[in-house]
């Protein structure tokens, strides 16, 4: 047995699983180092739920192989399973009933007495800060409170790799801070979680090392430091006051920036990435001198903003084609002409 | 319990995790053994009492829909098919118990179905516990119910008139194996709840098969009114089979050919279905 804090967590190679005739996973590899949190990042249908899904032992891959602290995933599911956790998208607990009871349910399945399960559900509903909601059912909480209950149940077993998928699509920011927060503290003891997500400053914030999605193979990996200075360290947001202006704004700025300039669907608003090589000095300075050119051709800027890239600019600068599934973005082609 | 106390995520006051009490129920602790098959089962099955216990509406199916059964065939047929309503009930109390009882069995697949849907069957399928347990001990939560629609019939029957000869024994006997078949055909189901897409297609795939199955029975007529070719049908439904040996066990004998074909048929159902249903379970 690989101890739960060094080693691999997880070892994927050429993971294949179709749907009917799409592909979700498409040949997909993924290196997790134990002790860490992995992010995985990608858009709707990159196949990030799939590769958890296989990864938890819930779906068989068609072609490829996957190990989970060396135990593989369909031949050794069992040994996997005592060791891993998962939290899906959707509700895993039974609505119908009370927080208590799921976890003590729980607590029974995983071989806990009565009286153990019960003090193990109460430590855990009071860490979580839901004993006054102990006894209501599940159905009845509201998303943030859901999701701490869902991790809640996930750590009850303290496990070695907890698998998190898009923690905190839907919540409100609050509530976002406060799963951030669980999942920095489940870590620092030591457990291993792959967290998926479909924001970069989530991977960015919790993430040791990042894995970018799509089609079902990972197209970019390695520490949200490396995937930023080969993306860019971000992106320039302009917005003019005129909508008139903005074809000669657009010329100003790719001059200045020297790189492609994106319009967006508001017709006043402009995008572009800004330090290509590295620094955010770089970033900020090329920023600067874009804004007193803009002004100097006359064109008055409403609106300014220098942020992180957003996943669209990710998938921009690594795939050519912004974040969308592939049905949709024909859509989108078509909308847009 | 005070019901407006949590009714936003931003009560109570504001909860942001601390360390300490995070520290508490993080650090790793020694792994309990595994439960036993058994353990297991009966956890789950304690699962389908506290859902009881939170819906009781899903018991109308079990009461309600049982007595209006048996009140509605009675008295539509007695006087046409026997005597009177009263006479009819002699011969027909053990047939509707096993059409309701049966009937109910589908509700296993509909059960498992949005289970599966809801995404609780991940968290289930991800615990490293003996794998059909969760299946068993839901069936086991069915059980009950199923022990529940026969007890409610039986009330009804005996209010209206229904004497069995073979006592108390006897109609313990019948529901008895009532039970034992209807835990066995109940595995059709869980096979049917993994394999079709949405709840709406469970019921409409089952009832399908469960009109013809209780309907082309011994359970309303004697099917030596019917035509020959039904009649070779009639013969070999495993429905005719349990219905003969319940209604011989509450007449107070047995009838030992139809109660072991009927106890064949709940072996072939667990052994095949049971099967199915795993491998199913297994590769979802």
């Amino acid at each position: 047995m690989s101890n739960r804090n060094t080693g691999l967590a997880v070892e994927a190679e050429g993971l294949v699983r179709s749907f009917g005739s799409t592909r979700a996973l498409d040949g997909l590899d993924l290196r997790v180092p134990a002790g860490t949190v992995y992010g995985v990042l990608g858009p709707n249908g990159a196949g990030k739920t799939t590769a958890v899904r296989v990864l938890a032992t819930l779906l068989r891959p068609d072609g490829g192989t996957a190990r989970v602290f060396g135990h593989d995933v369909v031949r050794d599911a069992d040994a996997v399973r005592s060791r891993v956790s998962l939290t899906g998208q959707y509700a895993s607990l039974d609505e119908d009933l009370t927080g208590a009871e799921n976890l003590v349910l729980l607590g029974r399945l995983l071989g806990l007495g009565r009286v153990a399960a019960r003090d193990r559900a109460e430590q855990l509903l009071a860490a979580f800060g839901l004993t006054e909601a102990a006894g209501r059912q599940v159905k009845k909480y509201s998303g943030g409170m859901r999701r701490r209950i869902d991790i809640a149940a996930s750590i009850l077993n303290t496990p070695d790799l907890l698998f998190l998928d898009e923690p905190t699509t839907g919540l409100d920011p609050r509530s976002r801070n406060q799963v951030w927060a669980i999942v920095r503290a489940v870590v620092a003891y030591g457990t291993t979680v792959l967290l998926t997500t479909q924001y970069l400053d989530e991977a960015d914030q919790l993430a040791g090392r990042i894995a970018v999605v799509d089609h079902g193979r990972v197209i970019a990996e390695g520490t949200p430091g490396e995937l930023k200075a080969s993306i860019g360290a971000g992106s320039v947001h302009i917005r003019l006051r005129d909508p008139e202006q903005r074809p000669q704004a657009e010329q100003v700025l790719r001059a200045s920036l020297g790189v492609p300039v994106q319009l967006a669907a508001d017709p006043a608003a402009l995008t572009a990435r800004v330090g290509e090589h590295g620094t955010d000095l770089e970033a900020g300075t090329q920023a600067a001198r874009a804004l007193g050119e803009l002004a100097a051709a006359g064109i008055v800027v409403d609106d300014f903003s220098l942020g992180q890239p957003s996943l669209d600019e990710v998938f921009l600068a690594l795939t050519d084609h912004p974040a969308v599934p592939a049905d949709e973005r024909d859509d989108e082609l078509e909308a847009a002409r | 319990m005070s019901d407006t106390a949590i009714t936003t995520g931003r009560a109570p006051s504001v909860y942001m995790p601390s360390a300490e009490a995070l520290a508490t129920v993080l650090a790793p602790a020694e792994r309990p053994t595994r439960p036993s098959a058994l353990s297991a089962s009966l956890t789950f099955g304690w699962r389908a009492l506290l859902k009881i216990k939170h819906v009781p509406e899903q018991l109308f199916d079990v009461t309600a829909f049982p007595i209006i059964m048996v009140l509605m065939f009675t008295y539509l047929f007695g006087g046409a098919l026997a005597d009177s309503p009263r006479a009819y009930l002699q011969f027909f109390l053990p047939g509707i118990m096993v059409t309701s009882v049966v009937m109910i069995t589908m509700y296993t697949g509909v059960g498992l179905n949005s289970d599966i849907e809801k995404g609780v069957f991940d968290r289930i399928r991800t615990l490293p516990v003996w794998r059909p347990a969760a299946l068993v001990g839901m069936i086991f939560g069915d059980v009950l119910r199923y022990v529940l629609a026969a007890v409610v019939i039986l009330t009804v029957g005996v209010v209206l008139g229904f004497r069995p000869d073979g006592g108390l024994f006897g109609v313990l006997a019948g529901i008895g194996l009532l039970v034992v078949f209807s835990f066995a055909f109940s595995w059709v189901w869980t096979f049917f709840g993994l394999v079709l897409r949405s709840e709406k297609s469970v019921m409409g795939t089952s009832m399908m098969v469960l009109f013809p199955l209780t309907f082309l029975s011994n359970v309303f007529v004697d099917p030596s009114t019917m035509p020959g070719w039904l009649q070779a049908f009639v013969k070999v439904n495993p429905i005719t089979q349990l219905v003969t040996s319940v209604r011989a066990a509450m007449a107070g004998s047995m009838d030992g050919p139809s109660t072991m074909w009927m106890l064949l048929w709940s072996a072939l159902f667990v052994v095949v279905f049971g099967t199915l249903t795993m491998y199913r379970y297994n590769r979802r």
